[in-house]
């Protein structure tokens, strides 16, 4: 191949070459669609979307609202319970349900916004070291080591008590402690990359050195990129409903999950379901995303089959 | 009566798009002490029809035969554990790829060992003899030594003699070598053969030798049959299928050949039989 | 083998430094006054402030102050918590066998759980056990473990009263502390009772902590049989004539378990992390309730040094790991 060659003849060389890249999307979608675990997780999600967005026109109630003529009323279907509360109501008197439906808001910025932060700066950060190489390299990985060495819990925890609690600040911190997930992952693909045939064509093309690794790289390793971001995605929910629970997240009276199940704590012995409802929201989002997760994999990445 | 005899064999698997018949009524018989040579192209079913005869494919394929017979008895209504006293004992198989084919984790010395084991009343001592006795039959320098070794601390052709030392331990009468040379060095190819030839004629046992080398069934072989797209085209002895290929389809073969196209290549096939035949 | 085992030890140094570092930087990087957030004192006199200052080395330059804490941590010097005036380490000491007695119970049950459903799994491929199993194991996989405790406690001590709800053993039982491990202890004292109630008060704290590595554990000992009942080596095993529990248990299982044991090995990090919410939970008096405790007490010192010394317990760990990983695989040990 000669140095005048058209740039493009570069990126067309890569389909015989390199793991089959994103164009066979339809075929993709299709085998997606076969897996019916991840179909059933995405109509969830689905369904948890629109919960979010709509939420005011779907709440019964306000859910900062205290009704203060029902206080820890069980749910509509049992003895005491109250039809206008339908999951009945906690300590203070507000519709647990209400709160349920806003706190689908809460958990999926978190994971968007968790999995965006992680995503975009381990990216970066990967793709810098395994195109650099050497020293960088060597320094960069060196500091992913060290923030897998910690618990993420614990780093996370830590992370918050430099920066001060809050839903924000949580979710900064479990970014950081997600982020050299995808830094690896991006590290390897580019080392695995780098001396392919049409990388270097491309160089030898005139390809700047960001487009070579935007444009040429990126693509390649896109599939496991995007496991990864469904992982962290639950991660990132049960983390930062995590430390809710501990203190350390949204605050009260954020109808956040894990701060609505902080709050519950003292009534598992009185109010059961002040109790179950937060979990099962918990789970079935995260399990509903997992199961998308799964079949991602096998769609996307047969090879890595790990859990 | 032959050695194997197998009527009418079909083996399909669940695809997405449905049923597909990878053997589809392929009759084979294999006489004892007989060198029978399986050609065809890449998918054309021959290692699964082999398989199906060993009782190794996946639960999902499915086998039906007329018959399938070994030495009389009806390979389809095997009990499991009939199966396994035949298996290793009275037929061996050894695969394409040989360093795949032996267990990373154990020792050559344990896996020829485990055969004898299963198979035989001997002591530990005599089943170390013994597995020494087959390293140096199969042509593995210090024997001893070797089989302390890993199969990762060998080369592909070595792993292939011990696997052909695993399948003669118990001096089978039946052995089905699917693609015994294709993964090795081409130095190495001739020799593996050789040693497969060799025991086949000092045990008397029957070979089945699945291959792609028109020239090594030249060499080798009794009689050949020719798979294409999971049926038979064709079933003759070496000298007919070179000197006139009854199908187009071996025709068709044989003329792909390069050294064919080249021209002359049927006087060396003819010069070539006479002695596979005295070797047999 | 043993390159290996000098690479690995040699991978390790700059982590750990790295480890330090961050456990150095925590406290220069907290919000709010020095002496306050190490000493906890409120109010003191601008004398007593610069004497304090001085004490801690806040006016040394920072390479000298990181140079000095390195130095006193090679004495065992890992800092006084301010609530208790004692020594970091010897907190840490008295409470770390708490959590690594509930942590392996924890990762036993997992282990032998998780590989055996795996196991069942990849051998009925496809079947209702398998479903059923990969099913449940994802329901593990995604479970908020905090709330999995709250609803066994309901369920187990609250409804049933089967379980106590707190602590490692009764209060009314009494006996020497020789391991720190109530299990070991209360045999060695003669005291079945107190042995019974250990075992009573580890119940449920080990299930919700075992959860999420077991699902783990059964997912990942699945996909690895499954891939290993496809390698050649498995029909050359069946072609031999060997039973089908040899070649599964031990042609099958001896490869699987190969990238399994790293698996077990990374679960390690993620007690350390789910001990935080059990100990918490449960009133288990072990460091992950110790730590959350010094969190919201402020106890930056003992936070600072429990951060380094649970990273270091998870480096050990992982470490003893790898070098079993090169011990079980034939390729690593005899190159
Ligand atoms: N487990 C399986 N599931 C589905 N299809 C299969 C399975 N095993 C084999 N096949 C199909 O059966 C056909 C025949 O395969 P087989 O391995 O017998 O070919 P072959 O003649 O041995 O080819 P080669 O020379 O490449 O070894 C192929 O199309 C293959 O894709
Ligand atoms: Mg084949």
């Amino acid at each position: 191949m000669s140095a005048t060659d058209d740039p493009h003849l570069g990126t067309a060389e890569q389909e015989p070459l390199g793991p089959p890249p994103i164009s066979p999307l339809r075929e993709n979608w299709r085998y997606f669609l076969a897996n019916r675990g991840a179909v059933i997780g995405l109509v969830v999600i689905a369904l948890m979307v629109l919960t979010a967005i709509f939420a005011p026109l779907i709440a019964p109630h306000d859910p900062t609202a205290q009704f203060r003529d029902a206080l820890l009323v069980p749910p509509a279907w049992t003895d005491k319970g109250r039809p206008e509360f339908l999951l009945g109501t906690d300590a203070l008197g507000r519709d647990i349900l209400s709160r349920l439906i806003f706190g689908a808001r809460y958990s999926l910025a978190i994971g968007l916004v968790v999995v965006t932060l992680a995503l975009v700066s381990g990216i970066l950060v990967g793709l810098v070291a395994g195109y650099f190489g050497g020293w960088i390299d060597g320094l960069i990985m060196r500091v992913m080591d060290i923030i897998l060495a910690f618990p993420s819990l614990l780093l996370a925890l830590v992370l918050v008590a430099i920066i001060g609690p809050g839903l924000f600040n949580a979710m900064l911190a479990i970014a950081v402690v997600l982020q050299p997930h995808f830094a690896r992952l991006t590290r390897g693909a580019v080392m695995a990359e780098k001396h392919r045939e049409y990388v270097t064509s491309a160089r030898v093309a005139g390809a700047g050195t960001l487009r070579l690794m935007l444009v040429t790289i990126l693509p390649n390793c896109l599939g496991p990129l995007i496991v990864q971001a469904t992982l962290s995605f639950s991660n990132a929910i049960l983390d930062a409903a995590a430390l809710g629970f501990l203190g350390m997240g949204a605050q009260p009276p954020t109808p956040e999950w894990g701060t609505m199940l902080a709050e519950a704590r003292e009534f598992i012995t009185s109010a059961w379901w002040v109790v179950t409802m937060p979990g099962i929201a918990i789970l079935v989002t995260v399990l509903a995303i997992n199961l998308i997760g799964d079949g991602l994999r096998d769609t996307l990445d047969p090879k890595l089959k790990r859990s | 009566m032959p050695l194997l005899e197998v009527r009418n064999l079909t083996v399909s698997f669940p695809t997405a798009a449905g049923r597909f018949d990878a053997v589809q009524g392929l009759d084979v018989s294999v006489d004892a002490g007989e060198v029978l040579a399986i050609v065809g192209e890449s998918g054309s079913g021959k290692s699964v029809a082999m398989l199906a005869v060993m009782g190794l494919l996946p639960a999902i394929a499915g086998v039906t035969a007329d018959a399938m017979r070994f030495d009389g008895r009806d390979l389809l209504r095997l009990t499991a554990r009939e199966r396994r006293n035949l298996s290793g004992r009275e037929i061996a198989m050894i695969f394409q790829e040989p360093v795949a084919s032996l267990n990373p984790c154990f020792t050559v010395g344990f896996q020829i060992e485990e055969t004898l084991r299963e198979h035989t009343g001997l002591s530990a001592a005599d089943r170390r003899h013994r597995a020494i006795e087959l390293l140096t039959q199969v042509g593995i320098p210090q024997p001893e030594e070797r089989l302390a070794s890993f199969p990762h601390q060998m080369s592909g052709g070595q792993c292939q003699r011990v696997m052909i030392a695993i399948a003669t331990a118990c001096t089978p009468r039946l052995l089905i070598a699917d693609e015994p040379t294709t993964a090795l060095d081409v130095t190495v190819q001739k020799q593996v053969l050789d040693l497969l030839l060799r025991l086949q004629a000092e045990n008397g046992m029957a070979l089945v030798l699945i291959t792609h080398d028109m020239g090594v069934v030249a060499e080798t072989a009794d009689r050949v049959v020719v798979q294409y797209n999971g049926r038979k085209m064709e079933d003759s002895d070496v000298l007919t299928l070179f000197e006139n290929p009854r199908s187009p389809y071996t025709r068709a073969l044989l003329s792909a050949l390069p050294e064919n196209a080249k021209g002359g290549r049927l006087s060396t096939v003819s010069s070539f039989v006479p002695s596979a035949e005295t070797a047999g | 083998m043993l390159r290996f085992i000098l690479n690995r030890l040699l991978l390790i140094v700059p982590t750990f430094i790295g480890i330090t570092l961050v456990a150095f930087l925590f406290i220069r990087l907290l919000p709010g006054d020095p002496v306050i957030l190490m000493a906890g004192e409120r109010g003191v006199s601008p004398e007593r402030h610069a004497e304090l200052m001085a004490q801690f080395g806040f006016d040394q330059p920072l390479l000298k102050q990181y140079a000095d804490y390195v130095v006193g941590l090679l004495h065992g010097d890992f800092g006084y918590s301010f609530s208790t005036k004692k020594p970091v380490l010897s907190e840490f000491m008295a409470r770390f066998p708490a959590t690594l007695e509930l942590a392996l119970c924890a990762i036993v049950l997992a282990t032998v759980l998780g590989v055996a459903a795996g196991i069942l799994s990849a051998i009925r491929r496809g079947s209702w056990i398998d479903q059923a199993t990969m099913g449940v194991a994802l329901v593990g996989y995604s479970m908020p473990i905090f709330w999995w405790a709250l609803l066994l406690i309901i369920f187990f001590s609250t409804t049933l009263g089967w379980t106590p709800v707190s602590g490692r053993i009764s209060l009314t039982q009494f006996f020497p502390s020789v391991t720190g491990f109530m299990l070991i202890d209360s045999l060695l004292a003669g005291k079945p009772a107190a042995f019974w109630s250990a075992v009573h008060h580890l119940i449920l704290p080990t299930i919700v902590l075992a959860t999420i590595p077991l699902a783990v554990i059964a997912r990942q000992t699945r996909s690895a049989m499954l891939e290993v009942l496809g390698e050649v080596y498995i029909m050359t095993a069946k072609s031999k004539g060997l039973a089908q529990r040899r070649v599964i248990w031990l042609h099958a299982l001896r490869n699987a378990l190969i990238p399994v044991v790293t698996t077990i090995g990374l679960q390690v990090s993620v007690l350390m992390g789910g001990a935080i919410l059990t100990e918490t939970i449960f009133s288990w008096p072990g460091i992950g309730k110790w730590m959350i405790d010094s969190i919201s007490r402020r106890d930056y010192q003992v936070v600072q040094g429990g951060l380094l010394l649970i990273a270091a317990v998870v480096m050990v760990v992982n470490l003893t790991v790898d070098l079993l990983y090169g011990l079980i695989n034939p390729r690593v040990r005899h190159r």
